[in-house]
This record gives structure tokens, C-alpha cells and sequence, in this order.
């Protein structure tokens, strides 16, 4: 397993391939297509993160003392970050998850975007991913 | 070439718009490396250097708290402010100046009235009614006086196109009805609605009226006296002003008879422990020290609207608006959303189930700034079961040109995002 930081470091340097926004757009879309869907049973209310032009399903369960999340999204652009978040969050353990302030999002220049957009959910989603390792840290 | 084509070829003969650009920097600038097409006028306007000099040119030379200062630098800058709202007041056509209140925006002027002239005239059982099309800030306000007033809002519908449906509103009048309060153009439609005729209806029934004329300062000129109104709201920054001012029009009968919005400086004529009389209007509503600086800047836009053509940029937006309402439409997937009869500068679209963020995202990337989403008027997407839209919404600065940009990259967004 991967440690948060070698993850988002490898996430940074594939970034650095990309010049321009719209090369960086297009592959977070591409992510976004191969993001596998999240089963219906998950898409309930309790795992909905509401932003305001895109909606969020976030379901997340433990296993050895690791997290896991799986989500989905009605926007593509915003699965493509959701692939990036669980590809660095997923499977850590709780601590790592609740100290960690991913960095990478501002070092691959998507804070702007996140930003740009009460739009998309993204800032909420992290936050909730925070909250349920806070929640698992403490059981 | 199209008969759009051949008519914009024309209308560019009278109406230089390479010309006006050279007054919006903004304009020259770039987004992402690529030249930047502003198609989100809806949403604020750009500035043009008048404007933007007149702000620097305030803080530079003349900044002073008004109407208190006994000194050189505050008669001016008193001046200067008291001069802006004798030019709205001719701008609007209001009888008189004193009928001219500043405030923050659009929203903070429907707020005031809901909260002053609502507070003191409804009561429980009354009825107030907005329309389907009403932005979220001529919905709230309404349905917080409501909450607290025992009050009913009643709605008027809409019809395919997104026309208000006259009838119904003449149905939903009542000797309980106290109050209207209507969107002149809808921001997520485009709609231009029959206002005047609303106002003539609601007044044979001794029903006041607020218009929501956010939208439609920046596209025609509006005569409060001619169209009757009783109350009309408007933001400067979507009409080539800075941000944070707005008009609230009201008649002056009305707005004497209304108690004070906020207490504080400038809107007393004394203060005691015991007894506070109350300055006349249009202080009375203006408490605290206004935004001198943006209201003057204001009056340096209004300046630039008395010098353009209203008519020749009517026509012009128009034919920007059908243009591209017209190459829209031969997108496959792309679905119009909105076409009254009577509409304003602004399409809004979807493109089959493709999330507008996604699409206006990519739009983004080829420098082209549009707006997606609800636009705060969530009962309209409801309505028409749609999560959102995407929105393009052009001034007499923007150009066929930027808009074949913005259809091109329509065209990919779709291809791209359909896979």
C-alpha cells in the first residue's frame, strides 16, 4: 500500500505533463468516464453531497483499520476529481486522512476550479471524507 | 450567407463594434493564452474605463464623507453624489429626484420594500404574488414576510416557451391580493415580460407593483412614469457600474408613508433618548454612510449609456441573440430553453442529459465564459424538469465572431463529453 504522500506525488507529476487547462480538463474528464459507477443502493440520500451544480454520492466503509470510499457524480468533471481524491485517499488510515491537506490539489492548479464552483461539490466532499475518518478514528 | 448573416453585415455599418470594445479593457484580455469571449453579461456587465476612472479618480482627489463635512473636499464629493441621483432620476424618467433611493443592489432594494412598505401593509390572510420566472431574490424576501406575517404568496405560471400566462395571473387576483412584485426580464429565460399591462391590471384593483428591472436596464430604456410602476429595483454593475450599488425607485407618496429600512446616521433629522424624528426621503432609507465612491462611478456609466444609441444596440443584441439561438438549434442534442416571443440578449441551453458544469467548463477552456446551473431561479428549472442550463448572455460589445467560437466549442463539448 501507498503512502498518501507517494500517491500525491505521483498524481503531481503526471499533472506535470500538461501545460495547459485544457489538457488537464480533458484527462480529469477522461478519469471521470473510467470512474466506476456507484451501485444504486448507495445513491440514497444519506450519501448525497449537494453542491450547487453538481450533486455527489459518497459511500465509505472500514476494513483493518482503513477507509475506503467509492463515490459518483451527475457531473463527469467532478467524477474525474472524485477518481483523483479516492486514488489518494482511499484505503489510508484514518489519521493520515484527517491530518492530510492534500497538497496536490493546489500543486496540479485545481484549487481555482474547486473554488470557482460552490458549483461543485468537491470542497464538501472532501470534508465529508474528512468527517468519517474522524468518526472512524474515535470507534 | 443567411438572412442573420446579411443583416448583421449591415447593422456592423452602423454600429461599430470594434469601436465600443476599445472603451471595456477588460475586453483585450486573455483567458488560458486564448482571447476572452465574456459571454456571462447576465451576471455583471463589464466596466468601461469611464467608469473605472471615475473610481480612481474619486479616491485620488476628492474622497470625503458626504453631507456632514464642512470642508472643501466634502461639498465636492457631496456634490458629485447628490449630482448622481439627479441623473438617475432623468435616466428612469422618475418625477421627481427624492424618488431615487441608493442602495446595495437589486436585492437589497426588493428587501427594503418587502421589510418597510411589507412590515406596515400586510397582514394575516393577505396575498402577495411574484411569477414562476422571479430570481431567488424576488422570491425570498417575499416569502419571509409571508412567514411572519401569516401572509399567502401566490405564483403565476408559465407556459412551453416560458411566457407568463396572463389569464391565470388575472385568476389569482383577490380582494386579499396587497401586493405584486414581477421580474420585468427573466435572467435564465431571457423572457421579457408584459409589465405594463401587469401594472394596469394590478391598479385596477388598487394593487401596488415592484418590478425587477435587473435584467433589463442593460438591454432597453425603461420610463418608471410610463410604465406605471409603483416600485422598481435595479443593480448598477449589470449596466456598466461598479459592483455594491443599486437603484430603488418608489413613488414618492408611497415611499412617505413607508417607515425607516435601517437606523442609524444620515437617516435621522434628531436623536434623542426619548424621541428620533426621522430624515425625509430619500435619506430616510439611505442610514449609514453611503457608497459614495461606486454611486459615483455609477453616474460616470450612466454618462456612457446617454451616449450610445439605445435603439441601433437593441437591434444589434437582437441580432446577436437570434444568430445564435439559430446555430444552437442545428447542434444535434441541443435544446433551447426559453424562446418567448419577446426575449432579451440571453440563451440558455442544454445539450441532451450532459451536465451543464461539465459544458461550461469546457467552454471555459477555450477562454469562452458562460454561466451553468440554475441561475437562482431553481422554480424555473423545476418547471421545466431540468436540473439547469447553460447560459450565454451577450452585451453590444460581443460579436458574431466570439459567438462562432462559442458554438464551436458547443460542438466538441458534446462530441467530447458524449463518449
Amino acid at each position: 500500500m501507498k503512502s498518501l504522500e507517494q500517491i500525491e506525488n505521483e498524481i503531481v507529476s503526471e499533472f506535470e505533463l500538461f501545460d495547459e487547462w485544457s489538457d488537464k480538463y480533458q484527462y480529469i474528464i477522461e478519469l471521470g468516464q473510467k470512474l466506476p459507477p456507484l451501485g444504486d443502493k448507495y445513491k440514497i440520500e444519506e450519501n448525497k453531497i449537494k453542491g450547487c451544480q453538481s450533486t455527489v454520492w459518497l459511500n465509505s466503509y472500514e476494513k483493518d483499520g482503513r477507509i475506503f470510499f467509492e463515490a459518483d457524480s451527475d457531473s463527469t468533471f467532478v467524477k474525474g476529481e472524485i477518481a483523483l481524491l479516492i486514488r489518494a485517499l482511499s484505503g489510508q488510515k484514518p489519521e493520515d486522512i484527517v491530518k492530510t491537506e492534500l497538497n496536490f490539489i493546489d500543486k496540479i492548479g485545481l484549487r481555482q476550479h474547486i473554488a470557482v464552483t460552490r458549483a461543485n461539490g468537491l470542497a464538501n466532499m472532501i470534508k465529508q471524507m474528512k468527517l468519517y475518518a474522524v468518526a472512524f478514528q474515535k470507534t | 450567407m443567411t438572412a442573420i448573416e446579411s443583416t448583421l453585415v449591415k447593422l456592423s455599418v452602423d454600429f461599430d463594434v470594434q469601436k465600443i470594445r476599445k472603451d471595456f479593457p477588460v475586453l483585450a484580455q486573455k483567458a488560458y493564452g486564448k482571447p476572452l469571449i465574456y459571454f456571462d453579461n447576465a451576471a455583471t456587465s463589464q466596466k468601461p474605463q469611464v467608469v473605472i476612472d471615475a473610481l480612481v479618480k474619486y479616491y485620488s482627489e476628492y474622497n470625503a464623507n458626504i453631507h456632514r463635512g464642512v470642508h472643501y473636499l466634502s461639498g465636492k464629493a457631496s456634490q458629485a453624489y447628490d449630482d448622481v441621483r439627479k441623473k438617475v432620476h432623468e435616466f428612469i424618467g422618475s418625477k421627481v429626484e427624492q424618488e431615487i433611493i441608493f442602495t446595495r443592489g437589486t436585492t437589497e432594494a426588493i428587501n427594503l420594500i418587502a421589510s418597510s412598505w411589507g412590515r406596515k401593509n400586510i397582514f394575516e390572510g393577505d396575498e402577495i404574488i411574484i411569477s414562476t420566472m422571479e430570481h431567488h431574490s424576488n422570491i425570498v424576501p417575499w416569502q419571509l414576510l409571508c412567514e411572519e406575517k401569516k401572509a399567502k404568496l401566490k405564483v403565476i405560471p408559465i407556459n412551453d416557451v416560458g411566457e407568463l400566462l396572463l389569464d391565470e395571473f388575472e385568476k389569482l387576483i383577490s380582494p386579499k391580493t396587497k401586493f405584486i412584485a414581477i421580474v420585468h426580464t427573466s435572467n435564465s429565460l431571457g423572457t421579457i415580460n408584459p409589465v405594463k399591462k401587469i401594472i394596469s391590471i394590478a391598479h385596477k384593483h388598487n394593487i401596488p407593483v415592484l418590478v425587477d428591472a435587473a435584467q433589463a436596464m442593460a438591454h432597453e430604456k425603461i420610463n418608471v412614469m410610463d410604465l406605471d410602476c409603483d416600485f422598481l429595483a435595479f443593480s448598477g454593475h449589470k449596466m456598466l457600474g461598479p459592483t455594491g450599488v443599486g437603484v430603488l425607485y418608489g413613488k414618492l407618496s408611497l415611499l412617505e408613508a413607508m417607515p425607516p429600512y435601517q437606523g442609524g446616521g444620515e437617516m435621522i433629522s434628531s436623536v434623542s433618548f426619548e424621541k428620533t424624528t426621522y430624515n425625509e426621503v430619500p435619506y430616510k432609507f439611505e442610514a449609514g454612510t453611503p457608497n459614495v465612491a461606486d454611486v459615483i462611478a455609477f453616474g460616470a456609466a450612466i454618462d456612457y449609456w446617454n451616449t450610445l444609441d439605445r435603439k441601433a444596440i437593441a437591434e444589434y443584441e437582437h441580432e446577436l441573440m437570434s444568430y445564435a439561438s439559430e446555430k444552437l438549434k442545428t447542434i444535434p442534442g441541443v435544446r433551447l430553453i426559453g424562446t418567448a416571443k419577446e426575449k432579451t440578449s440571453v440563451v440558455s441551453f442544454v445539450i441532451d442529459e450532459l451536465n451543464t458544469l461539465d459544458v461550461g467548463m469546457y467552454l471555459d477552456t477555450l477562454g469562452v465564459a458562460v454561466r451553468t446551473g440554475h441561475h437562482c431561479t431553481e422554480p424555473v428549472m423545476s418547471w421545466f424538469k431540468i436540473p439547469g442550463t447553460i447560459r450565454v448572455s451577450f452585451l453590444f460589445y460581443n460579436t458574431k465572431e466570439e459567438i462562432d467560437v462559442m458554438i464551436d466549442g458547443v460542438k466538441k463539448a458534446a462530441a467530447f463529453l458524449k463518449k
